[in-house]
């Protein structure tokens, strides 16, 4: 079985779990895939200084393959929900559910999330190889398997034998590739974006937006997008949400 | 295959996981520092089972205790000022000029940080006493002598502050002042002064701390008339017997030391948050005709401050007492000389010196590693942060505290302490445990910026790759802490090498360390003796030198703030 | 933020410590992160064993706490050989003697004070007539009358129960380079006025008695002659005449005295009557140096047996041990001061070039004891220090 398939098989069974032992259904939660239900985070004062901006009564649904842009001018909250899905940042109120599965209370490493960020937030201290690999060794991967399955996510993301290369040495562009590959490594059920182009330059960005449709396409993930770019969103996503001051615009 | 089954984790693992993390250095130093320092202070303050608060009022009539007081403040804020105005030059030509041989003279300016102050002092009476090349200077048994050889300690201090600081600073403010028409004196005014000003000011609250409890150096090169708190509590225990009035003077130093404490974690906090604006690009330059200021400044610190007191006593070293040059002191350290009995040979001393540093260094680097990760959290509550704020303050402790009061409080508590069946207070094993308290404060200060400066948003992306807490500690904390830890372990290893004065005060057993050995050669009778100790002290010397250098090796750039 | 500055070498959790990570299993791999955590500590605790055990080994940790009946524990100051008497006393009294060193002669008194009620040690060695009553007045010593007490001993016993047990003798006397005083065309001094004679200003160093107990000594000797009402004024003239007080023996003679280390430049300096004996020349037929007798006070160093011992019987063997003939005859050689007992031996040198003084300006150590904390604050204040 290769790691996809574990991964996949690792998501059903979770499901199948759920259920057996009583939770909310997914029929009740409203279909398979992700649901936020009125997600709120505010700060308090004098709380943490890198705090970013709050999100009041969000909600919203996206169905699995299927990928979601989140729209919106910087500092609307769209970094914030992120992290409020991926269990970063704890909900003040509201839910965020898989497959009708409230996930309060699960820690980020073990939502089978994955989280790309703006600016790569590659480890400095391991060559691009072990950042591919870093989401595989939680699990029981094999390292032949695990070489297979850094060696294939290189060539997706156009950087094929870059494994050895120190990320220190990495443009922008190739920064952002080897965080793309190392976010899609251990096949997350749900891939969250937050801005992984806005860093680069026009063209750069143009050709690379183009990959990661094809990429989450060909890969099949579920996926939310956070832009404030409006053709990346249109270019990339299935279906678009506009946030504005913390909530989601009504269409 | 993986089980999701179990998904909803409970806070606890993780909380009971901090908290023996917390617990167990505040075990160590409660049961090792607090409980024998504030048994001797009790012992001051009572008087037949009664708590009387009379000594307090008595030891402030007397004129001689604001005098040690005045003389405290007047050498630490002396020493500190000059520390400051001759690190500042160096951490600019170390760290922000770049030429061949920067690693090694960065390695060789670190030694006379963790110098024993035995030998230090031993150098510069023979620099500046009577008959020494200096001695016109008049400078022997002076203030000014107390203030330069704090100096010759704490330069390397505020240069590896400031420089670890100023190594990552933007260039680019400077480049757009110059750009604007200001000359090159205005931007050092108006913009790197200002940005440097909070890790100028947390290496100055450090260098305070240190020089205002110096002891050795004081002592030494100052006698009783330069007394400050710290050897007045060394009199007033150790010969006078006086615990009422050491207490006082205890209390005193508590309070100063407190006070030092705050103010430098304010700024460093302040510090740490500045160092987010730093920058990754190439901040070095080249010597140039402008900066022959700080060049001069730099130079002339290493050669007259630094160079000149160690070449004075390695050249005493090799000195025979006949005052022809020879290696004979140090064949004496092998083969002793006929007629002297001392109590071990030199290799007994290094080889117990290396056991008990060893020893030391691994407790303080354990101890100091769970303070350091622990130190480095910023919980979302503001409690807990306060909570964290304190425990770092009172880790710092030590570094205030005088080693009389910690050698005879240990003396008051470890008979059999905690039911164990042994009398600690005679076994070798307290040296090395003495020695980590030191030790400590430096291991967690050169950890804890670096940890700090890990963008928290690498362990939210292990985590979003499925790492569990325990793995993001040991996968992006740990690992990227690898090269400060060798500089942490080497500045532990150094200094329990070089302690002395904590050491030195407790009950031991006949083997003496190599500090120890050095103090009672100077003490013995017959010149061939003295040129021993000379020449131990200078393998002293090298030997932590060596030291440093190899953990200066691992260090690369990270900036500690040692 | 962190800026990779520098380029990091990549990390395999448990690389450093484990032998062959290529290897692993991925099962094993999983708990790679743990594995490091747990290998520092391991390597630690390795570390700690090997080291810990070792000295505490070779040196005997246990003190008081010891099981063994049999053995005892001796407390000394800091110029003792302790190791060569480990081997002689545990021989000589069938007990398993230990010696450990608590510091100078002060440090050691105000240490075995403190700790009254739960010794650290089975009895002492190297208080002297400076601190003997403060010792004897604290309740910390078991009286204990030797069976062979010397002749001499008991001259200089300090009480008629037996409270302190004299074991070496000595005299802390002025030194003078007398070469440099027939190079320079002076005469020598003689006695405590010429020090404060201007003809010998800024020639002489002395040692503070608040620091040292050699400068205690000293002080106490110029109590005697001076009394108590005269010394602050001697001491006065002595600071307008210049004298250099130094804290530690070493210091001053290594440091400062002509003779000494090698690059001193005074002359005169505060040292012992022995203290000629060091410096005799290569033929054996001079010394560089000369005591002054006049300026002499003497120094008693006891022994005694501590208050509360684990061992009270095995302390008086080996407080017996120190005034027998066999440890006696090792005192001039290892301490630098005479054996109390007058028959036990002291080198040729000794005898011909540092016999002991006649005449000797003391007090009783009950004086001293009365009198110590003043005289010292008067001292103080007299020498402005």
């Amino acid at each position: 079985m290769n790691q996809g398939e574990a991964a996949a098989c690792a998501a059903a069974e979770a499901v199948t779990t759920n259920e057996e032992e009583g939770g909310v259904t997914n029929a009740e939660a409203g279909g398979s895939g992700l649901d936020v239900l009125g997600a709120t985070v505010h700060y308090g004062a004098g709380s943490r200084i890198d705090a970013g901006a709050a999100i009041a009564d969000v909600s919203f649904a996206v169905a699995r393959g299927e990928i979601v842009a989140l729209l919106g001018p910087s500092g609307c909250g769209k970094s914030t929900l992120l992290r409020a899905v991926a269990g970063l940042e704890p909900l003040s109120a509201g839910s965020v559910r898989w497959n009708g599965e409230d996930l309060m209370g699960v820690p980020p490493h073990a939502r089978g999330f994955g989280l790309m960020f703006q600016d790569a937030q590659l480890f400095p201290h391991m060559s691009v190889a072990k950042n591919v690999a870093y989401g595989l060794r939680w699990r029981r991967v094999d390292r032949a398997a695990r070489d297979a399955r850094v060696a294939e996510l290189l060539g997706l993301v156009g950087l094929p034998g870059a494994g050895e290369r120190a990320v220190t040495e990495l443009s922008g562009g190739e920064r952002q590739r080897v965080a793309l590959a190392r976010s899609l490594a251990p096949k997350p059920r749900l891939l969250m974006l937050d801005e992984p182009l806005s860093s680069l330059d026009r063209a750069l960005r143009d050709r690379l937006a183009a990959d990661l449709a094809r990429l989450l396409r060909e890969t099949g993930t579920t996926g939310i997008l956070v832009t404030h770019d409006e053709g990346e969103a249109d270019a990339i996503a299935d279906r678009t949400l506009r946030m504005r001051a913390g909530r989601i615009a009504v269409p | 295959m993986e089980r999701r089954d179990r998904l909803v984790a409970s806070p606890w693992p993780g909380r009971i996981g901090w908290a023996v993390a917390a617990a167990l250095p505040l075990g160590f130093l409660a049961l090792f520092f607090a409980w024998p320092v504030l048994a001797l202070m009790a012992t001051g303050f009572t008087d037949g089972g009664r708590v009387t608060l009379d000594a307090l009022g008595e030891v402030f009539a007397q004129s001689r205790t604001w005098r040690v007081i005045g003389q405290t403040f007047a050498q630490a804020v002396l020493g500190t000022a000059l520390s400051v105005v001759l690190g500042v030059p160096a951490a600019f030509v170390l760290y922000r000029l770049e030429f061949r041989g920067r690693a090694l003279l960065r390695g060789l300016a670190t030694v006379p940080f963790v110098l024993p102050t035995v030998v230090v002092g031993v150098a510069f009476t023979a620099l500046l006493g009577p008959g020494a090349p200096l001695e016109w200077l008049g400078l022997d048994q002076s203030l000014a002598a107390i203030v330069l050889a704090l100096a010759f300690f704490n330069v390397t201090v505020v240069m590896r502050t400031v420089g670890g600081f100023w190594a990552q600073l933007d260039p680019r403010p400077e480049q757009a002042a110059r750009m604007l028409g200001a000359s090159p004196a205005r931007v050092w005014r108006t913009v790197t002064l200002p940005t440097l000003t909070p890790a100028i000011a947390s290496a100055a609250a450090l260098v305070f701390l240190f020089c205002a409890t110096s002891f050795g150096v004081v002592l030494v090169l100052g006698g009783r008339r330069f007394s400050n708190i710290e050897t007045e509590i060394y009199r007033l225990t150790v010969q006078f017997l006086d615990l009422r009035s050491a207490a006082v003077l205890s209390l005193v130093q508590f309070a100063i030391v407190a006070l030092v404490l705050v103010l430098s974690s304010r700024l460093r906090g302040r510090r740490e948050r500045s160092v987010s604006l730093h920058y990754s690009g190439r901040a070095t330059r080249r010597p140039g005709r402008e900066h022959w200021v700080a060049i001069a400044v730099f130079a002339t610190t290493t050669v007259l401050l630094h160079a000149l007191p160690i070449a004075t006593l390695v050249w005493r070293s090799l000195r025979a007492p006949d005052g022809s040059l020879s290696l004979v002191n140090y064949a004496h350290l092998v083969v002793p000389p006929d007629g002297s009995r001392l109590g071990s040979t030199v290799f007994e001393a290094v080889g117990l010196s290396l056991r008990m540093a060893v020893m030391a260094a691994a407790i303080a680097m354990v101890l100091g590693l769970l303070t350091a990760f622990v130190v480095s959290r910023r919980p979302r509550s503001q409690r807990l942060r306060r909570l964290i704020e304190v425990f770092d303050g009172f880790l710092m402790l030590p570094l205030g505290v005088s080693a009389v009061t910690l050698g005879f409080g240990l003396l008051l508590t470890m008979h059999r302490p905690l039911g164990i069946g042994f009398d600690l207070r005679t076994s070798v094993v307290l040296i090395p445990i003495a020695q980590a308290l030191i030790a400590l404060p430096l291991v967690v200060r050169t950890l804890v910026p670096v940890l700090r400066g890990i963008e928290p948003r690498l362990r939210d992306a292990a985590a979003m790759l499925g790492a569990p807490p325990l793995r993001v500690l040991s996968t992006v904390d740990f690992a990227m802490i690898r090269r400060p830890i060798g500089l942490a372990l080497g500045f532990a290893f150094a200094t329990s090498l070089g302690e002395f004065g904590a050491t030195a005060f407790l009950v031991r057993p006949g083997a003496q360390t190599l500090p120890v050995m050095v103090a009672d050669l100077i003490g013995r009778q017959g010149a061939e003796h003295y040129g021993m100790a000379l020449a131990a002290a200078v393998v002293l010397g090298v030997l932590t030198a060596g030291v440093m250098m190899v953990a200066e090796r691992w260090r690369g750039d990270a900036a500690g703030e040692l | 933020m962190h800026a990779p500055t520098h380029t990091y070498e990549s990390f395999e959790p448990g690389s450093a410590l484990s032998a062959s990570p290529k290897e692993a299993s991925a099962a094993r791999r999983r708990k790679a992160g743990v594995r490091s955590a747990l290998g520092l500590a391991a390597s630690t605790a390795v570390a700690l064993t090997l080291v810990g055990c070792t000295p505490s080994g070779d040196s005997g940790a246990a003190g008081s706490g010891d099981a063994s009946a049999n053995a005892v524990t001796l407390v000394v100051h800091d110029s003792f050989p302790n190791e060569e008497f480990e081997a002689a006393a545990s021989a000589a009294t069938g007990y398993d003697v230990t010696v450990i060193t608590a510091g100078d002669g002060g440090e050691l008194t105000n240490k075995l004070v403190l700790t009254k009620g739960a010794p650290i040690a089975d009895a002492f060695f190297g208080v002297d007539n400076v601190f003997a009553s403060r010792i004897v007045e604290s309740d910390v010593v078991e009286p204990h009358r030797a069976a062979d007490l010397p002749t001499r001993a008991a001259e200089f016993a300090y009480d008629e129960v037996g409270s302190l047990t004299p074991v070496t003798l000595g005299a802390t006397c002025i030194n003078i380079d007398p070469a440099w005083f027939a190079e320079h065309g002076v005469a020598e001094p003689s006695g405590y006025d010429d020090l404060a004679d201007p003809e010998y200003a800024g020639l002489t160093v002395l040692l503070d008695p608040t620091s040292s107990s050699t400068g205690a000594s000293f002080l106490i000797g110029t109590v005697a002659s001076f009394g108590e009402t005269g010394f602050a004024d001697y001491w006065s003239r002595l600071v307008e005449n210049d004298v250099r007080i130094e804290q530690g023996w070493g210091d001053a003679y290594n440091g400062q005295f002509t003779q000494g280390g090698g690059d001193g430049t005074y002359p005169i300096v505060l040292s012992y009557s022995s203290s000629p004996a060091w410096t005799v020349s290569e033929d054996g037929e001079s010394t560089a140096t000369a005591a002054l007798l006049d300026t002499c006070s003497s120094q008693v160093e006891y022994a005694g047996v501590l208050a509360g011992a684990q061992n009270p019987e095995g302390a008086r063997a080996v407080v017996d041990y120190l005034i027998s003939r066999e440890f006696q005859d090792t005192i001039a050689d290892t301490m630098y001061v005479y054996p109390v007992d007058e028959g036990a031996y002291v080198p040729g040198d000794w005898q011909r070039f540092a016999p002991m003084p006649g005449a000797t300006n003391d007090l009783s150590p009950a004086e001293i004891g009365a009198g110590r904390e003043s005289w010292l604050k008067t001292w103080s204040d007299a020498t402005g220090w």
